[in-house]
């Protein structure tokens, strides 16, 4: 099927969701009212490591309208700690602390009353005795041997180390004529949604059932709940039919589900938690990756890099979920869009008295690719030559796919420099040097920012086995249900929440095109967890190849079927009917869509024999490619490899620091596109993002372990004056592993440009002696060292 | 406390505490949820309201302080059941959104900035929505949906007052 022989695929067709956006109408869960329902506010350590020597809530309980206080001690006696996603069972984790605090803002205790506001003011009066116990923030510092151990029980602060060596490492840099080693560290930052993170939960104890609204962006979300409260599966309701006000990984509040489902069962009341932005930012435990790259390149004359070493040390906070399987995904694009021939990964996460990590947009490949990309620059750079050619002759070439990297991860498809040749066009290189270059003439500090990148799509769960010999997952699947009802409507059920991605639009796109039916008449429906066929959620930019794919196997199974009956029905062989507009026609004889639902839906007598009455199918999806355990440390990682090339121009001023980005280009190829607005949207998104992430937001701790930028005032996100207006080049290569050719795409974008900004305010104070090498590159850091710099030139003078 | 409120053209009496915030009185006693709550502290947006036709922080405001106001929230907007303004039909025509969570907020700024503005610059459209923050869309098509709900409401009839819906 060719892209132009789409009938709504890749059409620029509206958002079916956005319309109840505009109106103010999505249903978020903060919007979710029960009667009779109480509100918790949280205690916050003031330390981050303490003993707890006594909480006194005696206070508290008494003020009118306070319903409870809940401890960590009450709580871990009645619940199973949350769950850990490496083997390190001894790293306990309950949502509120159990004897000792780890981080700074840690919740100690809940409050529930009958207004949030009664329980934030009772939260004042819970007395907390502490004693301060030595603590540790830094990552280097947590492996050194006489570090303060944040969970003595576990014995070290690495919950996880992994050595992989693929290829002949040693031999090729041996044989190379050149190496260089080089560090980047990619700051703490997160994609810090609008929508914090809020749920509702009920406890109904005559059926015994715990309903759930929530924000939520969680493989597998219903298990873990149902696990800790030590309840079954059956008795865990979650609604999907809630709108999550934005995520990109990190809405995964297992902790606060855990507390408010324990809260409820307890009460016998509905229970509010509606994280305020302070305890979303400090104790949300919603942080990104920390990650400090030690890495060696060995490269030849020309450029093309021949072997890499890269130790990867995360420090992922004070307690882990999946956050340490972060340094597992990025080993299925471990060489990037380069044709790097043996690589060695030696990836730590530490554990540190900071607030634990979540799951971030990109799962740990956006600072892994920054971390390639200023290896490739330096290469550039040491040898003289120009920074796109470099890229190119290390570029994976258009007719070497299937291409194997070195992880065992096999590329399916792409073609690097047609797409650097179209950015290239667009942005008029030589007339982008030019203008550089006319802004240097006039004293601003200007530079050109090139990278090239792969965003992984399709997200399997492949680094858990990776990295986990006791784990033994090949699926990650997702289902797609429709049904067709007796007056010839189609609904179709899709099994999770959504926080953004569309995708309603996404499965009534791919149902449409198949029965060729206007996607626009297809309901789409969320039954709840009880109702839904398994899901692991939109993450891994999975769900264009995913729920795409379930939908487009379902509609050809309910297609098939309809073909079957009007073959009966017209007494033809199957292969003798055709099909056109939900009609089904042979020998010049047709039955319309109507007719052969009326057959399905009444006519049993009129069925082929054998077949059920009724017209609906499902579809349970596995991820293409994903069915092995990995193998001596090779996996094949994700099915899916997008494309994205970036090329900026940033200008500062020297006399304010402040990086301004005149230019930005990028070129995209997902294959082919499901919806040009909501991948466009996604591109767009994920470069101010990036911007962010680059330029602006960190979580940044002082010596004494507080957290320094809680709140908006200085947490910096990018508003409209600091993400520029951005220039999309669209290239097709479609994957040989999908429905319509589809590949990932919700974390395009931001996997590019915080390497591109680097390099773009690297070339920027080049001429000055600078270098930038942690992000976020901050204005006062960037005004500093070039009054620092200037000051030294003007001394000299 | 007793407070009179005019919203979206009706009067309302509510009860609230003295240090009830609009944003809470709004989607608390008056279950209007369409206004969000995002940071509570100012600075994102999301609970922008119109007061007397200017974008406000809902967030920063006692519900006391708005008697007296004409209070326009997003459920104010839509000019029918089942029916768009010129402004959220652009929203939804290019996609200025992804999450929807800022979206009341953002609609809000640009009717207010239509209202006084007929024909921004992609500069000026900057600059009315860049105290509220998008997390998703990374603004490009919010701005264009401004440009195109400026564009539409160029071509049509209406009196200037009543031409944003």
């Amino acid at each position: 099927m060719t892209e132009q022989g789409f009938r709504y695929i890749s059409k620029p067709r509206r958002v079916a969701e956005d319309r109840r956006f505009v109106v103010g109408r999505g249903r978020y869960a903060a919007d979710i009212r029960r009667p009779g329902e109480l509100a918790v506010a949280l205690v916050p350590s003031q330390h981050p490591c303490a003993r707890i020597v006594s909480i006194d809530a005696s206070a508290a309980l008494a003020m009118k309208g306070v319903r409870y206080v809940l401890t960590g001690e009450e709580l871990a006696a009645a619940t199973d700690p949350l769950m850990v996603g490496v083997d390190a069972p001894l790293v306990k984790r309950y949502p509120l602390a159990v004897g000792r605090t780890r981080y700074a803002g840690e919740w100690v205790a809940a409050v529930v009353a009958e207004t949030r506001a009664l329980a934030e003011d009772a939260t004042e009066k819970v007395v907390v005795k502490y004693e301060p116990i030595e603590y540790v923030i830094d990552g280097e510092a947590a492996i050194a041997p006489d570090a303060p151990l944040v969970h003595p029980d576990h014995g070290s602060n690495i919950v996880l180390e992994k050595r992989f060596v693929w290829g002949e490492v040693d031999e090729d840099f041996a044989k190379a004529p050149h190496s260089l080693s080089y560090r980047v560290k990619w700051g703490r930052s997160s994609t810090v949604p609008i929508e914090t993170f809020n749920l509702v939960a009920e406890w109904n104890p005559w059926q015994e059932i715990l309903d759930v609204w929530a924000s939520i962006q969680m493989p597998k979300y219903p298990d873990q709940i149902a696990r800790a409260l030590r309840i079954p599966y059956t008795s865990v309701r979650v609604h999907h039919d809630v709108d999550v006000g934005g995520s990109y990984g990190v809405k995964r509040g297992i902790k606060h589900t855990v507390l408010a489902g324990y809260l409820a069962r307890t009460l016998g009341a509905p229970i509010r938690l509606i994280e305020d932005r302070l305890e979303n930012m400090r104790a949300g435990d919603a942080h990104g990756p920390e990650r400090l790259f030690d890495v060696e390149m060995a490269y030849d004359d020309d450029g093309r890099i021949l072997s890499m070493r890269m130790r990867a040390l995360d420090n992922v906070g004070a307690y882990i979920g999946r956050s340490p399987l972060q340094l597992g995904k990025p080993v299925g694009a471990i060489v990037g869009p380069y044709k790097i021939g043996s690589v060695a990964y030696h990836a730590m996460a530490v554990l540190s008295n900071k607030t634990p990590q979540e799951a971030v947009r990109g799962f740990g490949q956006s600072p892994t690719n920054y971390a390639i990309e200023t290896g490739v620059e330096k290469v550039a750079e040491a040898l003289g030559l120009d920074r796109l050619e470099v890229r190119r002759r290390n570029f994976v070439k258009k007719d070497e796919f299937p291409y194997l990297i070195p992880s065992g991860t096999s590329y399916d498809s792409g073609d690097y420099d047609a797409v650097a040749d179209k950015v290239m066009a667009q942005i008029d290189w030589d007339a982008l040097v030019a203008e550089r270059d006319r802004l240097r003439g006039e004293g601003m500090l200007a530079g050109i920012g090139l990278s090239a990148c792969l965003e992984p799509g399709g997200g399997n769960s492949a680094f858990e086995p990776l990295l986990n010999e006791k784990n033994l997952t090949t699926t990650w699947m997702e289902s797609v249900r429709i049904n067709v009802d007796a007056l010839g409507g189609v609904t179709v059920a899709i099994h999770t929440t959504s926080s953004g991605q569309g995708h309603e639009t996404l499965v009534s796109s791919c149902v449409g095109e198949v029965l060729e039916i206007d996607p626009d008449t297809i309901r789409v429906v969320r039954p709840d967890s009880l109702a839904s066929l398994p899901s692991n959620s939109p993450v891994g930019s999975r769900m264009a190849i995913m729920m795409g794919g379930a939908a487009y196997r379902a509609a050809h199974k309910v297609k098939a079927k309809l073909i079957a009956v009007a073959a009966k029905n017209l007494d033809v062989a199957i292969d003798a009917v055709s099909y056109h507009d939900g009609n089904a026609s042979a020998g010049g004889r047709t039955l319309s869509w109507m007719e052969l639902v009326t057959i399905c839906h009444r006519g049993y007598h009129k069925l082929p024999a054998g077949m059920d009455p009724g017209l609906e199918a499902t579809d349970v999806m596995q991820v293409p490619g994903g069915e092995r355990l990995p193998e001596q440390g090779r996996t094949q990682m994700y099915p899916c490899y997008s494309f994205e090339f970036h090329a900026i121009l940033v200008v500062i001023d020297p006399a304010l620091g402040k990086p301004d980005i005149r230019r930005y280009v990028i070129g995209h190829d997902c294959g082919t596109v499901i919806n040009p607005h909501i991948v466009k949207g996604m591109t767009l998104g994920g470069i101010a993002h990036g911007i962010g992430a680059s330029l602006f937001e960190e979580f940044a701790y002082d010596e004494e372990g507080q957290l320094l930028t809680q709140s908006f005032m200085d947490y910096l996100l990018p508003s409209s004056h600091e993400v520029p207006a951005v220039e999309i080049v669209h290239h097709v290569s479609p994957s040989p592993h999908t429905v319509f050719g589809q590949k990932g795409s919700g974390e395009s974008g931001y996997l590019g440009s915080p390497a591109a900004i680097s390099s773009a305010v690297n070339d920027a104070v080049r001429p000055l002696g600078i270098r930038f090498d942690a992000l976020p590159i901050r204005i006062s850091a960037i005004g500093d060292a070039v009054a620092e710099a200037l000051e030294k030139t003007e001394g000299l003078q | 406390m007793k407070v009179d409120l005019n919203i979206n053209g009706v009067e309302r009496t509510v009860d609230v505490e003295p240090r009830t915030s609009l944003l809470d009185c709004l989607r608390g006693e008056l279950a209007l949820t369409g206004t969000r709550a995002g940071c509570e502290h100012g600075v994102c947006g999301a609970c922008t309201i119109l007061l007397d036709g200017e974008p406000v922080r809902s967030c920063l405001m006692f519900a006391v302080q708005a008697d007296g106001y004409e209070i326009t929230t997003i459920e104010g907007i839509a000019p029918a059941p089942g029916e768009l303004s010129v402004v959220q039909d652009a929203f939804v025509e290019k996609h200025g959104m992804q999450c929807g969570y800022c979206t009341s907020g953002m609609v809000l700024a640009a009717h207010a900035l239509l209202m006084r503005n007929a024909n921004p610059t992609d500069e000026e459209i900057r600059d009315a929505i860049s105290a509220n923050l998008c997390r998703c869309t990374g603004y490009g098509q919010i701005v264009e949906a401004i440009r195109l709900a400026a564009d539409n409401l160029a071509q049509s009839n209406v009196f200037p007052a009543e031409r944003v819906r």
